[in-house]
């Protein structure tokens, strides 16, 4: 006696009877984590303002107070949770970016400092720096052609 | 001796006996539904060890040390340890069994060693090459997640057919004497890939093999499924399961209310969080080794089917696009009179 099913029929009777995720949940989610870390950095960058740093000073501390946040977090054993209910809301900001390198660095630790935490580090983050670096070199090429031609 | 009938099956002339059991478990898994069965329930996740490969090969040691002490029996009893869990190289295993003196298997079969284990144990006695065997596995949260998806702090959402590894271990102690259930027939699966890719959908992926494996099992011994008081597959999850279920009715065998799952059986899938349910070599072994064997002992269910399931991938292969092949092993446990 054999299963009486192909692995087309199979793969089908999956897909149809597969539960499917909230989206609307997890959209609804995203939204409110993503700007509420947002709004976060908005007040930070205000404060700073406030305090007479200069724009650009202000941007370039904002970044860095939520790239600490981000890491803090994760070492308190928070920042996954919130990634678990807000999805792409937590892990597009930059204090997501932190969480995927300060994780890692976190995992591996015991497999020591060079091998471990070095060698590790980057596992998530890794593919973000690689094309996120090609992508900027290649619209700063862009660039330069465009403003020497016109 | 150990005899063959029809293609998968061994029937064991002298059925080996379970002589004992033991689980040891986590934290999460201590507050599920079946944590008055398991032996000891230890809320430090690295079992007081430095990391979590070593805290899952102090669980199958402590565990092995807990049964031996229950059975009243010691290290120098056991011709063989057969032994696997979910580390590349088998390693929590190995490393587990250094200080003891019994020959050793390493074996891995995924979430469906604990069978495996069984079936090479019972063919040892039954054959005369052992008085005594232990089969045990292990699996841990913790090293699963760092070998097979991501680092524990890293924020993100499991998708709705995941699964979460059991930290946990159970060990049996057969024997070729003594009082309790016997295992009388194995039926050995085959590697059924059905095309599944998505490795956060292991039920589905496992499903046809535990089918596979049933109607072979039924086919060959000519039982029914009503043969058995429990029919228990490990460890297809909520949606695993119904798929099984499906799968069975699609082929004329109807699984009734006689069959559960590991998986759906260890946590509370409502309120633990864990969406399909358990999965990971220490589920199975856990919930036979405890709670099974209670139930079994205490006369409640006499005739059980054991089919533990395996996803035989490795993310390097899921990496590189293909599909996942699975497995499964049957054990039929008996009372006999």
């Amino acid at each position: 006696m054999s299963m009486k099913v192909t692995k087309h029929e199979y793969q089908h009777l999956v897909k149809e009877t597969m539960p499917s995720s909230r989206v609307l949940r997890n959209v609804l989610a995203a939204f409110v984590t993503g700007g509420l870390i947002c709004a976060l950095a908005q007040v930070f960058f205000m404060g700073l303002e406030g305090l007479g740093v200069d724009e650009e000073t202000a941007y370039m501390l904002t970044t860095v107070i939520m790239i600490f946040l981000g890491a803090l977090l994760t070492g308190l054993n928070i920042y996954d949770k919130i990634g678990k209910f807000g999805g792409a809301g937590a892990s597009i900001p930059v204090t997501g970016f932190s969480n995927s390198i300060v994780s890692p660095a976190m995992e591996y630790k015991r497999e020591g400092y060079v091998m471990g935490v070095g060698a590790r580090m980057f596992v998530i983050a890794g593919p973000v720096l690689v094309y996120g670096i090609f992508a900027s070199v290649v619209a700063g090429l862009i660039y330069y052609i465009w403003t020497q031609v016109m | 001796m150990s005899s063959r009938t029809g293609k998968q099956t061994i029937v064991l002339e002298r059925p080996p006996v379970v002589i004992g059991g033991a689980a040891i478990v986590g934290k999460k898994e201590g507050d599920g539904p079946l944590a008055r069965y398991f032996d000891q329930i230890i809320d430090d996740e690295y079992f007081g060890e430095k990391s979590f490969e070593k805290a899952e090969s102090r669980l199958l040691r402590d565990t092995l040390v807990k049964t031996l002490e229950k059975c009243g029996k010691s290290a120098s009893d056991i011709h063989f340890i057969i032994s696997g869990d979910l580390q590349n190289q088998c390693t929590a295993a190995n490393y587990a069994f250094r200080d003891f003196q019994a020959p050793f298997l390493g074996i891995y079969g995924a979430c469906s060693t604990m069978a495996e284990s069984l079936a090479i144990g019972a063919v040892f006695i039954d054959a005369g090459a052992a008085e005594m065997t232990a089969c045990i596995t292990a699996s841990h949260f913790c090293s699963a997640e760092k070998q097979f998806r991501y680092p524990l702090e890293f924020g993100y959402q499991r998708t709705p057919t995941a699964q979460w590894t059991v930290t946990g271990a159970g060990c049996i102690l057969l024997g070729k004497q003594g009082n309790g259930p016997r295992i009388t027939r194995l039926t050995c699966g085959t590697v059924i890939d059905m095309g599944i890719k998505d490795a956060n959908n292991m039920g589905a992926a496992m499903a046809p093999a535990a089918c596979d494996t049933i109607l072979k099992h039924l086919e060959d011994t000519g039982r029914g499924l009503d043969y058995y008081d429990l029919v228990l597959t490990g460890d297809l999850g909520s949606f695993g399961r119904s798929i099984l279920a499906r799968l069975l009715r699609d082929n004329g065998v109807d699984p009734g209310d006689r069959y559960d799952d590991c998986g759906c059986m260890i946590f509370d899938l409502e309120r633990q969080d864990v969406v399909c349910g358990g999965s990971g070599c220490g589920c199975s072994a856990a919930v036979l080794s405890a709670y099974v064997l209670e139930l079994m002992n205490q006369g409640k269910i006499n005739k059980v089917l054991f089919v533990a399931t395996g996803a035989l991938m490795s993310p390097a292969w899921i990496q590189q696009g293909d599909s996942i092949p699975c497995i499964a092993h049957a054990v039929s446990l008996e009372n006999t009179p």
